[in-house]
């Protein structure tokens, strides 16, 4: 139903229940008069509807103006009428937890999706805690939309394994699908890739975010059909493997609505340089190796610096992977009104980093390695006053490292930035002050993931825990929503969280605490907390049994290498038939040592609509 | 009877020895143990909320505390995001570095993560329509180097290398039958710019010299013969 299609019948839906009569001349047109005088006329006839499908249909076309799913969840609660009427409506589905309710249950309930986003395996998986072939497979969703919802369009996933035979099923059943986005996943290569390049004729975006794609030995770019297409996105920086540079290129030309393209290692600056050349209209460039293929030969280098200033509208810069830092500063003239910038694979310097960063005063998103050290952050500092948000990676990142930046590194941010918003930072040498000062600096903080390198290391100077470093983080960043901890960090920590971290989501908590009040402190204590995941401290059944109030509003918890028994997990999963609770080891042995001992590594806790799931494989235990 | 040696908690290095299976297990695998160490030796007002049961999960369980070697997972940083970064070179100064990235030698090695630098060469084959690019690094032998090549390009295959790990070329007839045949021989260009059968140097040394490869027919490669047998008989 088009929009206009649906507000007539609406208003003549209204009119007859509300049994109005047509005024004679403070209406519209004479023309609709007129036939507004006809239906009055039959109206005296017909049956009146009932209420509620006028009510339905009222709000059917309110609902299209919801997009928020809390709002439409909040919808969805008020009656029985309400929750069929947004289940009509609803578009786009998120699910956070793919274990947390079965496709059959999806495709009953919502009959109108075009847009599906579903997350898989949790966060710590990305870390090697969590055997291989858990889970967490594409193929039962993609199963059951290609029959339910012929015109789905959009799929996000995260942390799914996905098989190209998934794809093909996908390039095939949907045929006007037009937005593919795959972060962290797995379990697919380049043959897959083709398929959908191939067969989604409307494709718009297709978006490999650091998901692992095996080469198929294929040339995919080749597979894009002729004449002008739709992309408009189109990032494989995450494909180790070379593409047809030529067929790149040309599938560039034709594709005028192109706005956004990260290229993978495999792209030298020349090729960089032409792809530029064919497409001026890009926001967002990935910029591949940034490095030439030949040792250039004087005159005849092409000139990085002209195309540069020729894209007027790139906005977002990434890449950088084998970067020559002599062709770095070819990208000074769009510094200017660079809203995203992403050395985060790019070795880059202070002196470096200098020339660049200090025309970058529109920036607000910075990603980088912890090679532009304190001193490198100072010149962020002093530069980029809208930055809202900083992520440093260790260059070397082992527990041993250097760690080139600091606490002075924090201070300064906090100092010059003070419209920060989120903060990912991994360092060695931390100290509370920074910590503290960067609490009373940047009271727009929601996410606050400090990761001290050194595990249990204390603050630097004074050999405290950093407890009241975090502590302040909490009492201060009234909108803090997502936290992760470090360093040495004694209970008294974890009772700060409780007391103050009230809007807390999600919590990241690894080789801390001192015993079970520390977990306590924290379930008791943070009524929004959805998301915890906690590693090698020292909690045990009496911290697990504290939350038993909480597990089924959560959306996991995930405990691993601390001091649970399978009896106290035992306990959890016969309080709470609501909740899933899964127990394997790291190493995906099917042992007997493992997995009948009464020693816990992993557990994995989740609500679940629909039980335990029937594809566990056998390391994993469901209690 | 309690062995009560591994049922001991422990500071130091792992002395190797506590228990059969359970060594190949841990393998240095968990900081809890170590945690745990730490804060029971600290403190004994820990030991009140610790529960019963918990301290008896602990004693079973915790057989030595790991090296200080690295934790799984630790720090959390996603393998994608290291391998990118084992993969690259520090920055010096100036980058005397600056050879072409097809060369074999790729200069300095990452700094202290400790990963081989890469040898990026590009490889083509006559009649493909594309080149691939491949790291030398990543393979051992020439059998290695064979068996992904002809995975790439699965149109051909290199034949076998004999037991030194090179190829056969002290026998001149075989060499001369190799490149009257159709198949596809591997060449590649070496540091001097010289065209050579792959195969005939030690592993390391090709791995050393190889700017690029080029895949071509036995007969096309005949121009190379004399100078693979001249180096054959220098070798004998």
């Amino acid at each position: 139903m088009t929009e206009e299609d649906s507000s007539a019948k609406m208003s003549e839906d209204v009119e007859k229940y509300l049994n109005l009569n047509p005024p004679c001349s403070s209406s519209s047109s004479s023309s609709s008069a007129a036939t507004f005088t006809n239906k009055s006329r039959n109206f005296k006839s017909s049956p009146p509807p009932c209420p509620d499908h006028v009510l339905e249909n009222v709000l059917e076309n309110v609902l299209q103006f919801l997009t928020s799913r809390c709002d439409r969840n909040a919808v969805s609660l008020v009656c029985r009428s309400w929750y069929r009427v947004e289940a009509q409506t609803r578009l786009e589905v998120f699910i956070g937890n793919c274990y947390s309710l079965s496709p059959a249950r999806l495709i009953h309930r919502f009959k109108r999706v075009r847009s599906l986003v579903l997350k898989g395996k949790p966060r710590f998986a990305d870390f090697n805690l969590m055997p291989p072939n858990w889970g967490a497979q594409f193929s039962p969703w993609v199963a059951a939309t290609a029959k339910a919802y012929p015109w789905l369009e959009k799929v996000h996933l995260k942390r799914m394994f996905v098989t190209d035979d998934d794809l093909a099923l996908l390039a095939e059943s949907f045929p006007g699908f037009k937005e593919l986005t795959l972060v962290c996943c797995e379990g697919f290569g380049t043959s897959g890739i083709a398929i959908v390049a191939n067969k989604c004729r409307q494709l718009k975006v297709l978006d490999l975010m650091e998901s692992e794609v095996t080469d198929d030995e294929l040339d995919w770019i080749s597979c894009f059909p002729e004449g002008e297409t739709h992309l408009e996105s189109l990032s494989f920086d995450c494909i180790e493997s070379p593409i047809n540079f030529k067929a790149l290129e040309e599938l560039v030309v034709r594709s005028p609505f192109l706005k956004k393209l990260r290229t993978n290692r495999f792209v030298s600056l020349e090729e960089l340089h032409r792809l530029m050349v064919r497409a001026p209209q890009l926001t967002s460039l990935g910029t591949g190796s940034f490095s030439p293929d030949n040792v250039p030969q004087g005159e005849q280098q092409p000139d990085y610096a002209a195309a540069f200033r020729a894209c007027k509208s790139i906005v977002c810069l990434s890449g950088f992977r084998e970067f020559r830092p002599e062709y770095l500063l070819a990208i000074s003239s769009v510094c200017a009104n660079l809203t995203s910038l992403n050395f985060s694979y790019a070795n880059i310097s202070p002196h470096m980093l200098k020339p660049i960063i200090s025309n970058c005063h529109n920036i607000r998103v910075f990603w980088a390695l912890d090679s532009i050290r304190d001193e490198g952050l100072q010149a962020v500092a002093a530069t980029c006053k809208e930055l809202r948000e900083l992520r440093i990676f260790p260059f070397d990142p082992r527990e041993d490292s250097e760690g080139p930046v600091s606490g002075v590194g924090l201070q300064a941010i906090s100092e010059g930035c003070r419209k920060l918003e989120s903060i990912l930072y991994f360092c060695q040498n931390m100290t509370n002050g920074a910590v503290t000062a960067m609490s009373e600096n940047c009271p727009q903080l929601t996410v606050f993931r400090l990761c001290i390198m050194g595990r249990h290391r204390p603050d630097h100077v004074t050999g405290k825990p950093m407890d009241d470093g975090f502590g302040a983080i909490v009492k201060n960043c009234k909108k803090l929503t997502r936290l992760a901890v470090s360093g040495l960090l004694t209970d008294e920590a974890f009772s700060y969280i409780g007391e103050y971290g009230k809007l807390i989501r999600t919590l990241s908590v690894a080789f801390a605490g001192n015993s079970d009040k520390a977990l306590r402190y924290v379930l008791e204590g943070c009524p929004k907390l959805q998301k915890l995941e906690i590693r090698d401290s020292p909690f045990g059944d009496v911290g697990l049994r504290s939350g038993m109030h909480r597990y089924s509003n959560m959306r996991f918890v995930w405990l691993s290498s601390c001091l649970i028994s399978r009896g106290g997990c035992r306990g959890v999963s016969h309080a709470l038939p609501n909740v899933v609770v899964e127990v394997f080891g790291a190493d995906g042995d099917d042992d007997e040592d493992t997995v009948t001992g009464d020693y816990v590594e992993t557990l994995y806790l989740y609500r679940s609509l629909d039980g335990p799931r029937k594809d566990a494989p056998k390391f994993v235990t469901i209690l | 009877m309690i062995n009560f040696e591994a049922t001991e908690l422990r500071l130091g290095l792992p002395g190797g020895n506590h228990g059969g299976e359970m060594v190949g297990k841990n393998n240095g695998k968990r900081g809890f143990s170590e945690t745990v160490d730490l804060k029971l030796n600290l403190s004994s007002t820990v030991m009140d909320s610790v529960s019963k049961v918990d301290l008896e999960n602990m004693k079973e369980k915790v057989v030595k505390p790991p090296a200080k070697a690295q934790v799984v997972g630790w720090p959390p940083v996603r393998s994608f995001r290291k391998n990118v970064m084992s993969g690259q070179k520090p920055t010096t100064g100036d980058a005397t570095e600056g050879n072409d990235k097809t060369s074999g030698s790729s200069g300095a090695t990452s700094s202290a993560s400790g990963c081989a630098a890469v040898a990026y060469v590009k490889v083509s084959m006559d009649g493909a329509p594309y080149l691939r690019k491949i790291d030398l690094k990543l393979y051992k032998t020439y059998q290695d180097l064979s068996d992904a090549l002809s995975k790439m390009f699965s149109s051909f295959t290199i034949g076998n290398y004999g037991p030194q790990g090179m190829k056969d070329f002290m026998n001149e007839s075989k060499l001369i039958d190799l490149l009257n045949g159709s198949d596809y021989v591997p060449t590649y260009e070496d540091k001097d710019g010289d065209w050579m059968l792959v195969g005939d140097v030690p592993w390391e040394m090709f791995v050393d010299s190889c700017k690029r490869i080029r895949i071509m027919k036995g007969s096309e490669a005949i121009g190379l013969a004399p100078r693979a047998l001249e180096k054959c008989k220098n070798r004998s």
